[in-house]
């Protein structure tokens, strides 16, 4: 193909449209999503943090906000992001010493990472109520 | 640039449904792509029905069948159907494959049949492959010595010779160049998969004496690091090889040289 003898601009052909999602495509597009979402946390955590250097008030308002059901609907959120964010981190890691990128591995350890977060995730949650001793 | 959705003269319309050949029990349905540079319409997926009982059971003996039987129109590459030239690499069931050797018994439903993705396409199952093929020429994939040229051959243990298993079969059929998501949205300048294993090739052979000179075309935001291990390379690879992993090869080459 050195020269085009096309009449017509060329049509790109489908991609995203068509592709089957494998396990590795979905968790490397995961990784990134909860990596974005990762600064909205943070800014949440900031704003818990600035109001508790702030005033009294200004803390108890927040950290109700947070609270609530609402509020922790989206910790959990964040829980899940920050830790399902890690162990992606972690299989980077593994990847980047070049080891476990076998096809089947490279799939396996995909999937463990978003088990693992899932658990992980319930752990932090039963474990923090626990501690706190009820709701 | 990242672009999600096809530009408007791209999206893909619903072709037509070819009637079914008469008198045939076991029928396959395909849908197949289907785009013509000589009219002016949008691309569209046809729909055929391939008799079973009179067709082989890969994929390619069912293109072959409808081009022979039903749509002699119909225009894919292939030669030698035995997965070796790697002609016809193209999108079936959703993932980046040789027609030649996809058994139609691995595919559940209908079998959707589309060019390799994210590529200028010249008509219906072809792709305009120029511009990896300049990639390739890019990265120099011959043997580069400055020693002198021994009397006979240049020798290479066998352990050395053994660096070279997993990569020398690659047939260039750009499977995986194309199921890269990263080569969906840099093509331009990132290297692909099929490339850089191509260059780990060269950089990992004993005889080959420019490694240092590779590593520095390599070295770039783009033309290697666009990689993100999302992996569909060696998902794809019809060779049973491992792109993704001579590209994490090369990152470490690159971090090795450096300390």
């Amino acid at each position: 193909m050195s020269k085009s003898t096309a009449t017509r601009a060329r049509p790109v052909s489908p991609h995203l449209q068509i592709y089957r999602f494998t396990p590795t495509m979905l968790m490397s597009i995961l990784h990134r999503i909860t990596g974005a979402a990762l600064y909205f946390g943070t800014v949440l955590f900031a704003v818990w943090l600035v109001a508790a250097a702030g005033s009294r008030e200004l803390f108890d308002f927040v950290n109700g906000l947070f609270g609530s059901f609402l509020g922790r609907l989206v910790l959990f959120g964040y829980t899940w992001t920050l830790l399902h964010h890690m162990l992606g981190g972690i299989r980077h890691l593994i990847w980047d010493t070049g080891h476990g990128l076998g096809k089947q591995t490279s799939t396996r350890i995909a999937t463990a990472n978003l088990i693992g977060s899932v658990v992980l995730t319930l752990l932090v949650w039963i474990v923090g109520y626990a501690v706190r001793g009820g709701f | 640039m990242v672009q999600l959705t096809l530009p408007k003269n791209s999206k893909v319309q619903q072709g037509k449904v070819w009637t079914k050949p008469g008198g045939a029990t076991n029928l396959r349905e395909y849908r197949v792509y289907r785009w013509s540079p000589d009219d002016t319409e949008n691309p569209r997926v046809d729909t055929y029905f391939v008799d079973m009982d009179d067709c082989g059971p890969m994929v390619l003996d069912a293109l072959i069948w409808i081009k022979n039987k039903i749509d002699p129109t119909l225009t894919f590459r292939r030669s030698c159907r035995e997965g070796i030239c790697g002609s016809c690499a193209m999108n079936i069931d959703g993932a980046n494959t040789l027609a030649c050797t996809k058994g139609m018994d691995e595919i559940g439903d209908a079998v959707k049949v589309y060019p390799l993705p994210h590529m200028p396409v010249v008509k219906d199952l072809v792709p305009d492959l120029s511009v990896p093929y300049a990639q390739l020429s890019s990265i120099e994939p011959w043997l580069q010595t400055v020693t002198p040229e021994p009397a006979k051959e240049w020798q290479q243990s066998h352990e050395d010779r053994a660096k070279l298993d997993g990569l020398y079969e690659c047939i260039l059929c750009f499977c995986c160049q194309t199921s890269c998501p990263s080569y969906w949205w840099n093509g331009e300048r990132y290297l692909g998969p099929a490339v850089l294993l191509q260059a780990y090739r060269w950089l990992i052979d004993s005889r080959d004496e420019a490694t240092g000179e590779r590593l520095d075309n390599l070295e770039d935001p783009f033309r290697l690091y666009r990689c993100h291990t999302i992996m569909n390379c060696t998902q794809a690879c019809p060779k049973g090889l491992n792109p993704a992993k001579a590209i994490a090869e090369i990152k470490q080459m690159m971090v090795e040289r450096r300390v």
